[in-house]
């Protein structure tokens, strides 16, 4: 067992050269997921994936310092409740889930605005809860093992 | 070209999944787990759905993390091997009675992608015009089909609440006083 918690001293200086492009990349992701493939879902893992890059790296504490247990649950909840709010705004126009934010011009970063807005919805969704699961899962085999 | 790759594929899933089942070492097993989905996300990437394969690619890795975590941290578990003759022919007969059934019926199917379903033609007509989205599939997922994935979504929400429900006691922990009272 080593002194510090996490792996050896390459992953860590690995870890700190890449856990920033691959935030970047998921963001990435997300932001044009109505122009390539890609979209929330895939974005959100991604992003959680490097939340947990760092966290098998450094170990728990460094990651619940970047991002606290309790961010993350409000940014899942955040995501959650901007798909729905996203849905309930359809109303206004008509009925449930209506497309009411105009289109803008195709191929433009800036376009599509319900998809968008429901991508980063998503992506908050996806990534705060599943970089949720993966504490809780460690934390409690950490317990386990002891 | 295209079908020698997806044919290839699909054995090194098989393979993959026989492996996976009845090989004795964990970590080896979860190995297994992890070929078959990346052969499943160069599938999907041959069969013109990159949006499917960047998710089971992304997917895949999480499962992997989870399931080694969940493995390692338990100390060394080898599955226990107890043969059971009986079911495992069962299986099998019964695979190959279903696969005598459906063959007719698989050589009936239309080429794959064409032609175009008649729902599908309507997306594939009106998407970009009507939602703007360049990306047809994020358009229908998001768009023209939202209450899917509002259910979609829902269904995560409650997985991700049970697991932190569950896992609660331990996880709450101070750092301090980490396994103390355990």
């Amino acid at each position: 067992m080593n002194r510090e918690p996490g792996m050896s001293l390459i992953v860590k200086t690995v870890t700190r050269l890449t856990v920033g492009t691959i935030l970047l990349y998921g963001i990435y992701i997300v932001l044009h997921g109505h122009l390539s493939p890609g979209g929330g879902f895939a974005g959100g893992v991604i992003i959680a994936l490097s939340l947990v890059h760092l966290m098998l790296a450094f170990g728990k504490d460094v990651a619940l310092k970047k991002i606290s247990m309790s961010a993350a649950e409000t940014l899942e909840d955040f995501g959650a409740i901007m798909f729905i709010t996203i849905a309930f705004l359809g109303l206004a126009g008509g009925y449930f889930f209506l497309h009411i934010y105009g289109t803008g011009q195709p191929f433009k970063l800036l376009s599509a605005h319900m998809v968008l807005l429901s991508n980063i919805g998503i992506a908050c969704k996806v990534g705060g809860g599943l970089f949720l699961v993966l504490v809780a899962i460690i934390a409690a085999g950490n317990g386990r093992k002891k | 070209m295209a079908t020698i790759d997806i044919n290839l594929l699909l054995i090194v899933m098989i393979v993959g999944a026989v492996i996976a089942v009845q090989i004795r070492d964990m970590l080896s097993c979860i190995v297994a787990i992890g070929l078959v989905g990346l052969a499943q996300s160069l599938a999907f990437l041959i069969l013109k759905a990159p949006d499917l394969a960047i998710v089971q690619l992304v997917v895949e890795i999480l499962t992997l993390v989870v399931l080694l975590r969940a493995t390692i941290k338990r100390g060394e578990i080898e599955a226990e091997q107890r043969r059971d003759y009986f079911s495992e022919v069962l299986a099998v007969a019964l695979c190959v009675l279903i696969l005598v059934f459906a063959y007719p019926v698989i050589k009936m199917l239309p080429e794959f992608g064409y032609p175009a379903m008649t729902i599908g033609k309507e997306y594939i007509a009106q998407g970009l015009e009507k939602t703007g989205a360049a990306n047809l599939v994020s358009a229908i997922i998001l768009d023209f089909r939202a209450y899917d994935t509002l259910g979609e979504a829902v269904v995560l929400f409650t997985a991700v609440c049970g697991a932190l429900v569950v896992l609660r006691k331990v996880g709450r922990k101070k750092p301090g006083g980490a396994g103390a009272e355990e």
